[in-house]
């Protein structure tokens, strides 16, 4: 692949040979590129996903067996992924960004119906597309790319730039439209700036003008949209149309109480009072059938999660895998919290899937390929290029 | 345009810059965690309580369980009203695949004709709650089932299903006596106990069948279903049986019911059999019916127009509803009266010359015989149906008395203890023309009542009634329908009567009964063609009714006005006279004068009673029992 780079004529990164001289033995883990602790961590959090999976479609064993081929399919790329080089990851950036954004276009032109929303791209017999998915890491992979060239912390200047590289594909994915994932897209990027060091003024400024452009905001939403926020706001004014998913998983968790009903033993759940409950609403079924208590065990391993996501983001040596390892870390907590926010009533419904439990292979593979990224800057930490 | 150089990266510092935002983004991390985790243990622990009864109620549902309807039977045990099994066509439109293939498929298996196939379709997409089936068609006959059965693999969400429908075997001749159910409406749904009528489709609207709702209906049972967000049963978590409704059983003879309905042969007109010890309404016909069966499945608006508009008035209960003036039927009431108050003596004679005058006035009230009958008694009187005699008996009375002695016969009031739209009719008196025209009454008015003329009407269940107590010798009896509730007797004592009529000299009545005798089997008597070859003693009066006028608005063709404005002829009857076993009164509208067909009518459900009913003895033997009782 011929090597693209940001700016012609110029390394990427200074030359800077590893700091032991001393070669060590490499772990077998070092080797294949992933994290013990994180990857044992996914894969508890994917298994305990397939057994309440199990439970939320209805006891339907050909759904757990798909997720688990999934689950195989992305773990693969997963592991594929790691074994790049940050380098590497680097001068793809741009060039993944602008077939994402090529393909958003496309999309956009000739965009699939499906769901109403116009999301996949079809190439008839061979592959079903989300663009808006892999925009997830191409657009903090865009982001970070820039900035760690830059002086940092970033300036207007630098900030005018990433607006246009992250408001171009956000914009893109909103017109779809779907605004969760083009939410999640531009948290991403902002992770990125904000980890960059963006100084605390710039910040408070840009929040009191996102605040003042809110209701902007809300004279573009579409009609389902604006209907969401509303029910958000008093699920009880529409209790069979909108407002039912929240009244539902609400009755349901809370009917949940400390212990839970039991696994398959959930009423709301089992007779089908939850609507998407093995998709975006499954986090319902977990609360009813395992409690505050499942609940909490379910947080505390995606906390771990994020904490050891971090860690490893603090490790990177280069600036870029950190932006982008710390970006993709932060971005997995925002499905998190979003997703359980929204079911239990905190937030509006916006279609996040709980991480690694929701049913659906597109979100899983996205999720796995980030954490193959992150895995890969931890693990060719010492081997930097020459 | 490129971006410019940068000359000053400081890797370190960009380290620790990271470092602290790093850092801060865990705490931002925990804070939100804590958050929805405070969330969490609020809606697990605090609101625990709320959504476990929410969720409870959520997947719990209680559904109610009709009742099986009562059954109804003659007093012989002839079934009248029965539920039958019937099977409907429903559709769950959640499970079809192809609406429109399904339904197109259906209208080839069922051969439906064009017209229906239109309100089948728009059936199908009738609103309904998610789940519920939509009825398509009831009542499917059994090679429709059969080929639905055939065909089930092709046909999902397509369901036959059993329900009982009430259904009367004999609906033409019972038609208004029984009544019939039929779906509940807005109204009716407002005074109903929601929690016993919840499961049922169906109430009593017409005759028996509204009279003994209570009866018949029954008790609701309910049963707790687990179901779905759908409203699909999942299974059941407890039931309470439905108490059925009671097995009444009526005092009506299938048979002579039927006789009644066939003497009218189709002409307009009521007949009402009476067993005059007890009040048992034997048979009460009213003719033209119609097909009560119609009614239960849902009538069509065209079918139910036709019987609405139908000059023959099929839909109204001439027995109990019908007010025909009397005619001279009230003669011998008339005759008991004037022996009652002491005005007359059996014995008596008047001379007729063909009219009465009052005193003072000019003119003439005339018989019906031109030239009079002249020497004429009480008993001669009745059969030869003088009215001269009578005018001058009620001017003598005079319209209090009168009122008063016809009202202890029942005239004038609702007689029935259990018919439901009794009509009271009109018995007349000072005060009723006062309320009702604020005239006085005049003398000559009295005189047109005293032949059952003027403003006195009946319907033909009171002069049976009235008939039954004349026979009774005065002790009032209540008609009444209902024989047994369930395997009980239905009490015949029975509150607020009016008082017996008692005369001075009880031979008295012999000699009114006498005189009745005459009718049909006297010399002279008007009845006399059909009171030949008795072999029982029967008393009977004819009567005559006058049709008065048409309503302004009414257009008839010429031949249907002549029909229409030709006499009532009624009768009454009761027999045998030494001990009466029933008593009749018939009326024909617009039978014309004569009253040989009216009184043939009646002689023909008298001879039936008393020579062809095989249990006229176990009849005998109850009215025996029920004398003792009453002591």
């Amino acid at each position: 692949m011929p090597m693209i780079d940001l700016v012609p004529g110029r390394r990427a990164y200074p030359v800077k040979p590893p700091q032991s001289g001393i070669s060590r033995k490499r772990s077998l883990w070092e080797r294949i590129h992933l994290d013990p602790w994180l990857l044992a961590m996914l894969l508890v959090l994917m298994l305990s996903g397939l057994v309440v999976l199990y439970s939320a479609s209805g006891q339907r064993l050909e759904v757990v067996i798909a997720q688990g081929v999934r689950f195989g399919v992305a773990l693969t790329g997963m592991l594929i992924i790691a074994q790049f080089s940050p380098a590497t990851l680097l001068r793809w950036a741009l060039p993944a960004y602008l077939v994402g954004l090529a393909m958003l276009v496309a999309v956009e032109v000739m965009g699939d119906m499906g769901m109403g929303a116009q999301r996949w791209l079809v190439i008839p017999g061979v592959v079903r597309f989300q663009p808006s998915e892999m925009m997830k890491l191409a657009v903090p992979m865009m982001v970070s790319a820039w900035l760690c060239r830059r002086e940092l912390p970033p300036r207007w200047r630098d900030l005018g730039v990433c607006a246009v590289l992250i408001g171009a594909p956000v914009l893109l994915i909103a017109r779809q439209p779907d605004l969760g994932t083009s939410l999640l897209v531009a948290m991403a990027a902002v992770f990125v700036i904000l980890l960059a060091g963006l100084s605390w003024r710039i910040i408070l400024l840009l929040g009191a003008l996102a605040a003042s452009a809110l209701p902007l905001l809300w004279m573009n939403m579409h009609d389902y949209q604006r209907q969401r926020v509303l029910t958000f706001l008093d699920p009880e004014s529409d209790p069979l149309g909108a407002g039912w998913n929240i009244i539902q998983s609400t009755t349901a968790i809370g009917s949940g109480g400390l212990w839970g009903k039991g696994w398959l033993q959930g009423t709301q759940s089992q007779l089908e009072f939850l609507p998407e409950r093995h998709t975006d609403f499954i986090v319902a079924v977990l609360g009813e059938e395992f409690g505050l208590v499942g609940m909490l065990a379910f947080l505390a391993l995606y906390l771990l999660i994020v904490c050891r996501g971090l860690w490893l983001a603090g490790a990177a040596q280069e600036t870029f895998g950190r932006l982008l390892a710390g970006s993709i870390i932060l971005t997995f907590f925002i499905y998190v919290f979003v997703n359980v926010g929204m079911v239990s009533g905190i937030l509006p419904v916006v279609g996040v899937p709980l991480p690694l439990v929701s049913y659906g292979g597109t979100s899983s593979v996205t999720l796995l390929a980030g954490f193959g990224i992150l895995m890969a800057i931890h693990s060719h930490r010492r081997l930097l290029p020459r | 345009m490129r971006p410019p150089r940068d000359t000053l990266k400081n890797p370190e510092q960009e380290l620790r810059v990271f470092r602290l935002r790093a850092l801060l983004a865990i705490v931002v991390v925990l804070a939100l965690t804590g958050l929805l985790a405070g969330r969490l243990a609020y809606l697990q622990i605090v609101q625990h309580e709320v959504y476990s009864t929410r969720s409870e109620k959520n997947r719990v549902r209680v559904e109610p369980l009709p009742p099986t309807r009562g059954l109804i039977y003659d007093r012989n045990g002839v079934l009248l009203a029965e539920n039958r099994p019937t099977y409907n066509l429903t559709l769950v439109r959640e499970r079809v695949d192809d609406l429109d293939e399904t339904l197109a498929l259906l209208v080839e298996l069922l051969e439906l004709p064009e017209d229906k196939q239109q309100a089948f379709r728009e059936r199908s997409r009738q609103r309904q709650r998610p789940f519920q089936p939509a009825l398509l068609m009831s009542d499917l006959d059994e090679e429709q089932i059969a080929r639905l059965a055939v065909n089930r693999h092709r046909l999902p969400g397509v369901e036959v299903q059993a329900q009982l429908l009430r259904y009367y075997p004999d609906a033409e001749v019972m038609s208004h006596v029984l009544g019939y159910v039929g779906r509940i409406n807005a109204e009716e749904l407002e005074d109903l106990d929601a929690g016993d009528y919840a499961g049922t489709h169906f109430i009593g609207k017409t005759g028996v069948e509204r009279f003994y709702e209570d009866v018949l209906h029954g008790q609701a049972g309910l049963r707790k279903v687990e179901t779905n967000a759908r409203g699909r049963v999942l299974r059941e978590l407890g039931r309470t049986d439905p108490i059925p409704g009671e097995t009444l059983t009526l005092t009506l003879d299938h048979e002579l019911q039927r006789l009644a309905v066939e003497l009218l042969d189709g002409r307009r007109g009521a007949i009402v059999a009476v067993a005059p010890q007890t009040g048992e309404i034997l048979a009460m016909a009213s003719v033209p019916g119609f097909d009560t069966n119609q009614f239960v499945t849902g009538i069509d608006v065209a079918s139910y127009r036709a019987l609405q508009d139908d000059i023959d008035l099929p839909l109204f209960n001439r027995a109990i509803r019908g007010s025909y003036p009397a005619g001279s039927t009230i003669k011998p009431f008339m005759a008991i009266t004037g022996l009652k108050e002491g005005e007359i003596t059996p014995d008596e004679v008047i001379y007729d010359p063909g009219y009465y005058q009052l005193p003072n006035d000019s003119r003439r009230y005339r018989n019906w015989l031109r030239w009079g009958h002249g020497r004429v008694d009480l008993e001669r009187a009745l059969a030869v149906s003088n009215n001269t005699y009578f005018y001058s008996l009620a001017h003598d009375l005079g319209i209090d008395r009168i009122h008063d002695s016809l009202s202890r016969f029942g005239f004038g009031q609702r007689v029935a203890a259990d018919v439901a739209g009794e009509s009271s009719a009109l018995l007349p008196s000072r005060d009723w023309k006062r309320a009702r025209f604020n005239q006085p009454w005049y003398p000559g008015e009295t005189l047109s009542v005293g032949i059952g003329q003027g403003y006195l009407q009946i319907t033909p269940l009171q002069l049976a009634t009235a008939t039954a107590v004349l026979a009774n010798r005065g002790d009032w009896v209540q008609p009444r329908l209902a024989l047994e509730i369930g395997d009980a007797p239905v009490p015949t004592e029975l509150p607020d009567t009016p008082p017996d009529i008692e005369l001075d000299n009880p031979v008295w009545w012999e000699r009114v009964y006498s005189g009745m005798e005459k009718v049909l089997s006297g010399r002279e008597g008007t009845a006399r063609r059909s009171g030949a070859g008795l072999e029982y003693r029967m008393a009977g009066k004819s009567g005559t009714a006058q049709v008065f006028s048409l309503g302004q608005d009414e257009k008839y063709d010429a031949e249907e006005l002549q029909e229409r404005l030709r006499d009532h002829a009624l009768f009454m009857a009761f027999a045998p006279v030494d001990n009466p076993q029933i008593a009749v009164s018939v009326i024909v509208e617009n039978a014309g004068g004569g009253s040989s067909q009216t009184a043939g009518l009646a002689r023909a459900m008298t001879d039936f009673w008393l020579l062809e009913r095989q249990d006229g003895e176990a009849l005998a033997a109850r009215q025996d029992a029920s004398e003792e009782e009453g002591g």
